[in-house]
């Protein structure tokens, strides 16, 4: 690590009603990975966008190479060296990678855009980010691993000295993120300042130098990350201690019946001849890495997408599913991976979303009954522990944990007994994350019967009575929980053809 | 006054429970819709006389049955180009019904409405089943209804039968008129109340029923309703079958105020429509509809397009008119959503 490169001390921001900021402090030095960490909505993206110049701040210092400064927008903070790779990537998916990467400074031939050299000068960018994308293909045809890269690209394709990692593994596969580790170290060496933003504990141990946490918009402090471990950083961020322990064995009885049943399920080439069961009360994990076909079998097995052949039967009795529909019917309840696109309806209500499957009970004659919605909704806010101001506000006003709650209960409230959660905890912080844990847990313990989705081995380990494990869409491995351990599982992932 | 005690009372005025409930851009299009209507009958003695009320209502009719119906394809997500086209086309062909082949006036007030429903179930099976593009579906039956009512006419113009004559009974759907004891004859627009019925009765669907519940929640995230297990096909097709009947309801309208229909015409009545509903307060991106407010941006329209000549502007004023509020009306909305973010 080098001399310090930048210095944000003090900073303060309010907006209408909400203390944002409270004399957070981060100090970035050159060539070091800083980590900020804390729960969504401590504070740590309002906190990036006052050093980029989004926001104004209400009071503090900025101290950038030497000299205090303050941007009043982004493009300033972008000339000054200043650069964010955000969570959410702003491509233009129709453009080529080059296009994108130079939007705005287009090289220019007299009044005419210069492709080929923007094509050279974008190859020269790869080469030195020590990857092969081809700057003429068409971004939208890439994966999201590779749109990632050609942010950063775009990032260091100006002179960048400090550099913003804004929860950048989130939709990456494990050889996408193991090449951007590379990355990252490689901009290190440059002795370029990198301020890493995840929620990801195992990533801040090896990619980054150290740790500053925050917490409901305070400074909690800053660790080295050498000497400090897992549960220091999470005890700092939430304030208690959480155990992340794997599961030791399976909670479902010898005798619990078979709920589900999947015989021969094939959908394409992510999804060939899976078969497995579901008992009553179980949490049957699905592992695997991004794209070995897990959220493919479990929508084609929900009829969100057609199947080609393969049998269902939910408690003994055959049944067909060609639509949502045919699966809410059968009792099986779908949580999607992708909550804002799929799971809800951002811009309805808490009762709207809750209600939603479930309609036809709340009825009165043709009329819906608003007030048996409301009440229903409301119990099951309780019951989840749903933190919203009343089920008549808007989904999109909740975070991501809450949010998760009310498709939960939308799901309960329609008496699903078999229950798919796709990543349910993706994108949720800590505190809410163990809420989710138990949550399953106590619906498991009800009966329900669960299978979830994981592409984090902790989790898989910590939650499921056995687990499945898929590769390339083939079921490649099925462990109980006694016998799974990392190895065995990344083992069965990694079975190829 | 600072730029902060301004700010203070705007959001005030947004917080206001009552602005709240009516929604600022309701408000403001029912502003202008009586201010407009205050500012006419100022410079306008004989715009303030009852039978302008009678006009205004007249020629609000058929572009507010439309506008009601075209409210639930906007919610959708989509788009109904088809309206103005399928209104004259049903219009056509019942109203030759009646008088080139006799047809009783009742049936063909039916089969007017059984038109418009057949051209919505097409455009909503279009869209939902074969997965086309709303704006190319309508375009395309939009083509179809132009055509088709042209060619059963044989390219004739139909007018309908006379309110003096015996079939002429159904003008007294829209408009009665009563005689006094001294032999002035009074009309009453009996078409308004049916519209406000109508509105009522569609409100009522949209925000009240699962129908209704399941077009906006369809029109504002169409993947997280299908994966909550309803049947959005089926919901996003009666979205259309609602817009394609309210055009043929609008065909009976039409024809008892305007009584001749030419062949080939009907296309820009649906741009009138869907400015209404717009002005109104709709989002055209979907997940959100309002008939109150459609209806009041229907009647800022015909107040307009009947005011204008009073006020000594042409009709064509009209227009350029109706384009500033649209503009205006949706300006103020999109500006007092980027203050609340």
């Amino acid at each position: 690590m080098g001399d310090v490169i930048l210095t944000m001390k003090n900073i303060d921001k309010s907006f209408v009603g909400v203390h944002a900021l409270k004399g957070v402090s981060l100090e970035v030095k050159k060539g070091e990975v800083h980590a900020l960490m804390g729960e969504n909505g401590a504070g740590k993206s309002t906190l990036m966008k006052v050093l980029t110049g989004i926001y104004s701040k209400d009071s503090g210092t900025i101290v950038y190479e030497g000299k205090e400064v303050e941007f009043t927008n982004p493009k300033e903070a972008q000339d000054a060296g200043i650069a964010i790779v955000h969570q959410e990537l702003n491509m233009m998916n129709h453009l080529t990678v080059a296009q994108n990467i130079f939007i705005g400074r287009e090289m220019m031939n007299g009044k005419l855009i210069n492709d080929k050299k923007m094509n050279e000068e974008a190859s020269k960018l790869f080469q030195r980010l020590n990857i092969d994308i081809d700057p003429d293909s068409v971004m939208g045809d890439l994966t999201v691993g590779r749109q990632q890269m050609c942010e950063i690209a775009k990032a260091i394709s100006r002179d960048v000295k400090v550099i913003v990692f804004d929860e950048p593994t989130a939709a990456l596969t494990e050889s996408e993120i193991a090449e951007l580790f590379k990355i990252i170290r490689d901009l290190r060496k440059k002795g370029l300042g990198i301020v890493y933003i995840s929620h990801r504990m195992d990533e801040i141990k090896v990619i980054t130098d150290r740790v500053t946490v925050m917490r409901d918009g305070e400074y909690v402090g800053t660790l080295i990350t050498e000497q400090c471990s897992k549960d220091d950083i999470i005890n700092m961020m939430v304030g208690r201690t959480i155990y992340e322990d794997p599961k030791e064995k399976s909670s479902v009885p010898e005798n619990a019946p078979v709920v589900l049943k999947v015989e021969n399920l094939n959908a394409g080439k992510m999804v060939q001849n899976i078969s497995f069961e579901l008992r009553r009360g179980e949490i049957l994990g699905f592992s695997g890495l991004m794209g070995a076909g897990r959220t493919e079998t479990a929508r084609a097995l929900f009829g969100a997408d057609k199947k080609e052949s393969g049998d269902i039967y939910v408690n003994g009795k055959k049944i067909e599913i060609n639509s949502p529909q045919d699966a809410v019917n059968a009792g099986i309840g779908y949580l999607s991976e992708d909550r804002k696109r799929y799971g809800i309806v951002l811009a309805q209500s808490v009762a709207q979303n809750s209600t939603m499957s479930s309609l036809q009970n709340f009825m009165k004659g043709i009329f819906i009954d608003k007030k048996k919605e409301k009440k229903v909704s409301q119990e099951y806010v309780e019951k989840l522990k749903t933190k919203t101001p009343n089920v008549e506000t808007a989904v999109i006003n909740l975070s991501g944990g809450n949010q998760q709650k009310v498709v939960i209960a939308k799901w309960l409230i329609k008496d699903c007994d078999i229950l798919i959660f796709d990543e349910p905890t993706r994108g949720i912080d800590v505190g809410a994350k163990s809420e989710i844990y138990h949550l399953m847990n106590e619906l498991a313990a009800q009966g329900k019967s669960i299978i979830m989705i994981s592409s984090e081995l902790t989790e898989v380990l910590r939650m499921s009575d056995r687990i499945i494990v898929m590769c390339e869409g083939r079921k490649t491995g099925e462990l109980s929980i006694e016998e799974a351990s990392q190895e065995r599982i990344m083992h069965a992932a990694t079975l190829r053809n | 006054m600072s730029a902060k005690t301004t700010e203070k009372k705007q959001n005030a005025f947004l917080n206001n429970p009552i602005v709240k409930a009516v929604g600022t851009q309701r408000l403001i299009a029912l502003l202008a819709l009586i201010i407009i209507y205050i500012v006419f009958g100022a410079i306008s003695p004989s715009f303030r006389q009852y039978s302008t009320l009678v006009s205004i209502f007249d020629a609000s009719y058929y572009i507010g049955f439309m506008a009601i119906g075209v409210t639930f394809a906007i919610t959708t997500g989509g788009i109904d180009l088809s309206i103005g086209t399928v209104l004259v086309c049903s219009s056509l062909v019942t109203g030759a019904l009646a008088t080139k082949y006799n047809v009783p006036i009742a049936l063909c007030l039916i089969i007017c409405i059984l038109i418009g429903a057949i051209f919505g179930l097409l455009n909503g099976l279009m869209v939902s089943y074969m997965g086309l593009p709303p704006f190319i579906a309508t375009l395309g039956s939009m083509m179809l209804s132009k055509g088709f009512g042209s060619i059963f006419t044989k390219a004739q113009s139909v007018t309908w039968p006379q309110a003096t004559e015996a079939a002429g009974w159904f003008r007294n759907i829209f408009k009665i008129n009563i005689v006094g004891a001294n032999g002035m004859s009074t009309p009453i627009p009996t078409g308004f109340i049916l519209l406000l019925i109508v509105a009522i009765l569609m409100a009522t669907l949209l925000n009240k029923s699962r129908p209704g519940r399941y077009i906006v929640a369809l029109g504002s995230n169409i993947e997280a309703t299908r994966l909550s297990g309803v049947n959005v096909a089926k919901w996003q097709t009666l979205a259309y079958i609602i817009s394609g009947t309210m055009a043929g309801i609008a065909g009976i309208a039409y024809a008892a105020v305007y009584s001749t229909l030419l062949p080939g015409g009907g296309a820009g009545f649906e741009l009138d429509a869907i400015a209404g509903v717009v002005i109104g307060g709709t989002s055209m991106s979907g997940g959100y509809g309002t008939i109150a407010g459609t209806l009041i941006g229907v009647f800022i329209m015909s107040v307009l397009k009947t005011g204008l000549p009073f006020i000594g502007l042409q009709t064509h004023y009209q227009q350029v008119a109706t384009g500033l509020v649209l503009i205006f009306a949706v300006f103020m909305d999109v500006a007092n959503r980027k203050k609340r973010n």
